[in-house]
């Protein structure tokens, strides 16, 4: 009998409670829209944008763009030539939008999925591909586009920011003609304590940066729910600071959102956490295979949604673009992806001994000998060729 | 010269570090109006202002992440890790970011940050507060890895390590705080060892032993005892733990042909592990006897009562160099 009861209670004990229902994260009163997805413009009182017909093209132009060289990334990682590629379909206008929203004196801190802000910072695509390709870690100036070098580890990149943030304003560089840090990351991000660590390091020292989060509703196969129970912008409240979601397939609300934000951490006004909805449409990375864990229904519903198409469809309603401007714009992409295309499949290796390169700023004795070690190592190669 | 505890000599190599360098600031936990709870710190705030000794909040993967944002606007960060055992909150941020962001960018990024670790037992801490973490950071690329025996090495290393563009993980032997010793803080670094050279302490023939942080003074003292019975024993300072000034510990045991290491942590994949290897590879003709390590058994630390079996002391030094004339 007690072995019984036993048998039972370790049964019960292993079963897990039921989750409780979460709050749907579907669009809600609060999210900031300014161009529906059928590409009707609508105002918002707290963010009025001032955007020339010349200015929408240029946003469409990116986002055709950045969409182009995504597509050719993932055709040459299934030809072998990117070992592995991150996709951003379906976050271009969130990247864009907020991209344009900077300053050449703002810095941003991307994690390894911000291929449109790259675009938008003026950083050569080569250098993604670089990465992915296994060529470099990255290996670009973060100076040179005030973009800092992708970083992997999740969320680490936002106490990044808010020390450079912090450094900006010791500079004195907080006021009229201010700058400002931008941090992105994504919804899984959320949950990393380096995350938290930032928004309450950002609090207390009132640092210029803004926290620029893409919740695109998964995190590899974890939907939202496992992350969340509460709207992800509503949790900068408990930090001390503003917290907004915007349509992140909106790309208007996400420049007229970002740039609202970005000049009240420059005057001085503190952080901002903008929480920018939208959706992964691809694979988590070339690797991931999203069919195992989401159904297609939610994906049909977002195509619903798609950045690029409303403003298409903004353009040609009101006007403002002739049909042969889309002609365009489509030839240059189709350029463009040509050009990376060859560019990546010509890109050499490294040299062998550029792996001793810049692990310090002056390289040790111990390393000098185990680079000459090795070149040795390599030499006694070709001297074995030479003598047959 | 001026005698000082080695808490206070590092807290006046910290004032120089400020002064020297208005890029310089101070960041940890208590380090303001407290002056840390070794009080190495004391006054700072005071002097330089928050702006540059910072009171930050408890966390300390916080504390590295934004000295390495701070680092990428041109400042030099010098952290306080208030315990060895607090370290492992920030370990990611300094393995994963800080040893390799250089390296990430091929070049173009520097992160001069240095991060201070109070380390080692004997002081009948609490679990936590006694560790010796440190071949954890000798073993990742990308990181120097410093440790000071005594106020005058503090009070030079700690300005060298604040000077240096890379990142600095630096090791202050706790117990040894409040021990004295004449500083020269009226003249310059100019003619300061190296930050990564070894010093040999006591010259002797007969045996090495190599030490760091708060064995050295151990060490010092087994160096008196055995010239006592007849041995002479030569210390090496290490200070530098990554890069290891391999060409003093070679001449060394190449000159007296055994070796004896000796540090607090524990022996398993610890520094004297990685000395011995070294040895062995480079002076295997030189050597009468097998290198042996002193060091604590492969356990966590103990409680506190438990520790002055742990540690190692004066006698478990001399009975390795005794079995070092056992072969």
């Amino acid at each position: 009998m007690a072995v019984k009861d036993a048998g039972r209670a370790a049964r019960s004990a292993s079963r897990v409670p039921p989750a409780r229902e979460p709050e749907r994260q579907v669009e809600s009163p609060e999210l900031i829209q300014l161009l529906t997805p059928e590409g009707e413009r609508v105002e918002h009182p707290d963010y009025p944008l001032d955007v020339s017909a010349a200015e929408v093209r240029g946003l469409y132009r990116d986002l055709v763009i950045v969409r182009r060289i995504d597509f050719e990334a993932i055709a040459l990682q299934r030809q072998g030539e990117l070992g592995i590629w991150a996709s951003l379909l379906g976050q271009e206008a969130a990247q864009v939008g907020s991209g344009r929203a900077l300053g050449p004196r703002d810095m941003a801190f991307p994690t390894y999925r911000e291929h449109g802000v790259a675009w938008c910072r003026g950083l050569d695509p080569m250098k993604l591909f670089e990465l992915f390709r296994g060529v470099s870690h990255g290996g670009w100036d973060p100076t040179a586009h005030n973009f800092h070098l992708y970083t992997i580890v999740i969320g680490s990149q936002t106490l990044h920011a808010t020390g450079y943030a912090m450094g900006i304003q010791r500079d004195g560089a907080v006021g009229e003609d201010g700058a400002a840090v931008i941090a992105y990351f994504g919804d899984g991000a959320t949950s990393q304590g380096d995350v938290n660590e930032a928004f309450i390091w950002a609090s207390v020292n009132n640092a210029p940066v803004v926290f620029f989060c893409q919740n695109n509703q998964w995190a590899i196969s974890e939907p939202l729910e496992r992350q969340t129970r509460t709207p992800l912008y509503r949790r900068a409240i408990g930090f001390g600071f503003p917290g907004i979601r915007v349509d992140g397939n909106d790309v208007l609300a996400c420049l007229a959102v970002t740039r609202k934000a970005m000049q009240a951490a420059r005057e001085g006004q503190g952080p901002t956490l903008i929480e920018a909805f939208t959706y992964r449409m691809g694979a988590h990375t070339t690797t991931d295979d999203p069919t195992r864990y989401r159904l297609s229904a939610e994906l049909e519903s977002w195509k619903l949604k798609d950045p690029i198409e409303r403003v298409k469809q903004y353009l040609i309603r009101t006007q403002q673009a002739e049909m042969s401007f889309f002609d365009k714009v489509d030839a240059e992409a189709a350029q463009i992806g040509a050009s990376v295309r060859t560019a990546c499949q010509q890109m050499p290796d490294p040299e062998p001994l550029s792996m001793f390169d810049d692990v310090l700023t002056s390289q040790t004795r111990q390393l000098a000998d185990e680079r000459a070690e090795f070149a040795a190592y390599l030499d006694s190669f070709a001297t074995a060729e030479e003598g047959r | 010269m001026t005698t000082l505890t080695l808490s206070r000599a590092l807290n006046e190599g910290l004032r120089k570090a400020l002064e020297n360098n208005p890029k310089a600031l101070i960041m940890g936990e208590d380090v303001g109006k407290l002056g840390g709870v070794f009080r190495v710190t004391d006054g700072l705030q005071k002097d330089f202002g928050e702006a540059r000794v910072i009171d930050t909040p408890l966390a300390e993967s916080g504390i590295i992440g934004t000295a390495i944002g701070l680092a990428l606007r041109g400042y030099r960060p010098i952290c306080e890790i208030q315990f060895d055992g607090f370290v492992f909150p920030a370990f990611d941020q300094i393995v994963s970011q800080l040893a390799k962001m250089r390296y990430r960018s091929r070049g173009p990024v520097r992160l001069p940050v240095v991060v201070r670790i109070p380390f080692g037992g004997g002081i009948g801490a609490v679990e936590h507060h006694s560790e010796s973490p440190e071949a954890l950071f000798a073993h990742t690329p990308g990181l120097r890895v410093v440790s000071c025996g005594g106020p005058a090495d503090g009070y030079a290393m700690i300005q060298q390590a604040a000077e240096s563009d890379d990142p600095v993980i630096f090791f202050e032997p706790k117990r040894r705080y409040w021990d004295k010793a004449d500083v020269d803080v009226e003249t310059g670094l100019a003619d300061a060892l190296p930050l990564a050279a070894a010093r040999v302490l006591i010259p002797g023939s007969d045996v090495t032993v190599l030490c760091y942080g708060p064995m050295v003074r151990t060490c010092s003292e087994a160096a008196v005892a055995a010239s006592g019975d007849g041995r002479s024993v030569e210390v090496v300072d290490l200070r530098s733990l990554a890069p290891l000034d391999t060409a003093t510990i070679f001449a060394s045991v190449r000159k007296t042909g055994r070796c004896v290491v000796v540090h607090e942590a524990v022996v398993t994949g610890g520094i004297g592990a990685e000395i011995a290897a070294r040895i062995t590879e480079e002076c295997f003709y030189s050597l009468e006897a097998p290198v042996l390590r002193v060091g604590a058994p492969t356990t966590p630390y103990p409680p506190s009562r438990l520790e002055e079996h742990y540690l190692p002391d004066l006698d478990r030094i001399l009975d390795a160099v005794d079995r070092t004339f056992g072969y």
